[in-house]
């Protein structure tokens, strides 16, 4: 049987890693290649790394600290932040990193995606979707951390990088980020008819009910979450976390049993 | 001495640090000259077949491979496109493959999977084992890996087929025929199953 899989995602800000708010407000937690080893401890499903910094800095992903991740990493890595061109992605991919996440780049040239395809295999390609709803409902799609607003119209958009060849989509609420009160299940709703590759959805889970939730609902999905990993308590606590063996079988047996 | 062999496809980091810290010797085989006084080779790969056929062709390692692998019989393991390379042809792709094993590669048949069953076949499934096999010593029946791929191993010689997995349809996950193995999964990124399994191998 497939697992649904359970994925911390950990963004990297001035080389250290923070938890946001709505994309905002970055918060000191720790030092990344730590937090890589307390997951590989607790047998994490996979490990997701965003550095939130490269794009809207215009400058190369951190190759140095790629590596140090990829090599201590002993779950499967993705990994995103600044890649543009396929010879990026291609290096990335040679440092030992699974999969590779792109996201502004997916907007401004498609042309990308099929390239980088190419060279690692459409099912290592994984395109991440910022978005925020607009006021008048629907949503809107981001990138560069949240600051610019593309035009792209979200459902042509999902089902037009399918086309090409990807192998996960990566749903971000803006909305719900470092909410911690669940996800928005509204735009799952919306776009998971839409989807015939993985989904890993994003954004707003604060409890492990609410990743159950999720599983209950859709099955095999990849639940992903920053401050469900990386708080504790109310106060929010500083405190790496991740379910061990027996509240995973629990969480999956009690939502999830086909 | 084990060879990991980097032709520039798949993990070959991963399977380095693993064997490290289990204080099994190891090498890094680029080319030819890399293979001397070697004992085992792991053929990891990911992408598509004929980009793997053609780097491994291209890495100019290959008949040095055949000659270790099919005269001096030494135990090799493909890890996932590395594991369909072994058979001898792919649905993915025209070249032909090692055609070791008698198998081909299929891909999944979306009208068996399930609307919430999505292609590539990504994370953690069970395994089932069909046989006993040394590869799988202190691995237990339903052990868990770590699977990404859209394209699955068929063998001809059931005998063969050492563990399935289930996805739509089962499939051959492990296989075994006398020095060549094949794994669809990522031991390299299983956890403990999956360094158990690379440990096993280090002591064929």
């Amino acid at each position: 049987m497939l697992y649904p899989r359970i994925i911390p995602c950990l963004l990297v800000h001035n080389k250290g890693l923070v938890k946001t708010i709505k994309f905002k407000d970055p918060k000191y937690v720790g030092d990344p290649i730590n937090a890589v080893k307390i997951f590989n401890e607790k047998e994490t499903d996979e490990l997701m790394v965003l550095d939130i910094d490269a794009t809207r800095e215009n400058r190369e992903p951190d190759y140095k600290m790629i590596e140090n991740l990829a090599r201590e990493c002993r779950m499967p890595l993705c990994y995103g932040g600044g890649i543009k061109t396929a010879e990026q992605a291609q290096r990335i991919f040679n440092l030992g990193v699974e999969k590779i996440a792109i996201s502004s780049i997916a907007i401004e040239n498609q042309k990308v995606i099929k390239e980088i395809a190419s060279q690692v295999g459409n099912q290592s390609v994984v395109v991440v979707l910022d978005v925020k709803k607009k006021l008048f409902g629907g949503y809107d799609v981001y990138t560069h951390n949240g600051k610019n607003k593309s035009k792209v119209d979200l459902i042509k958009f999902v089902e037009e990088i399918q086309e090409l060849g990807i192998g996960e989509i990566v749903l971000n609420s803006i909305d719900h980020d470092g909410e911690m009160k669940g996800y928005d299940f509204h735009l799952i709703e919306m776009l998971r008819p839409l989807i015939h590759v993985p989904l890993t959805v994003l954004g707003g889970a604060g409890s492990l009910d609410d990743v159950g939730q999720l599983i209950k609902k859709y099955g095999i999905i990849g639940a992903s979450a920053g401050s469900l990993f990386v708080f504790k308590g109310k106060y929010r606590a500083v405190l790496i976390s991740y379910p061990n063996e027996d509240e995973k079988n629990t969480l999956i047996k009690h939502n999830y049993a086909k | 001495m084990i060879a990991i062999i980097d032709y520039g496809l798949g993990n070959v980091m991963a399977f380095a640090n693993i064997y490290k810290n289990l204080d099994i010797p190891f090498k890094i085989a680029k080319c030819k000259d890399d293979l001397t006084m070697v004992t085992k080779i792991i053929l990891p790969g990911v992408g598509a077949f004929d980009h793997a056929m053609q780097r491994l062709q291209e890495s100019g390692m290959r008949e040095t491979i055949d000659e270790l692998v099919l005269e001096k019989k030494l135990p090799i393991i493909g890890i996932c496109v590395g594991m369909q390379m072994l058979a001898q042809s792919s649905d993915e792709g025209n070249l032909q493959g090692l055609g070791w094993i008698d198998a081909k590669v299929k891909k999944f048949d979306k009208t068996l999977l399930d609307k919430n069953s999505p292609l590539p076949h990504m994370g953690w499934n069970s395994i089932k084992i069909a046989r006993p096999n040394a590869l799988m010593s202190e691995i237990d029946d339903e052990a868990r890996f770590y699977f990404l791929h859209s394209y699955y191993f068929e063998c001809n010689q059931s005998n063969e087929c050492i563990a399935t997995a289930f996805y739509g349809n089962d499939f051959t996950c492990i296989v075994n025929k006398q020095n060549i193995y094949g794994v669809q999964f990522h031991p390299e990124k299983s956890h403990h199953n999956g360094i158990k399994l690379l440990h096993n191998f280090g002591r064929l």
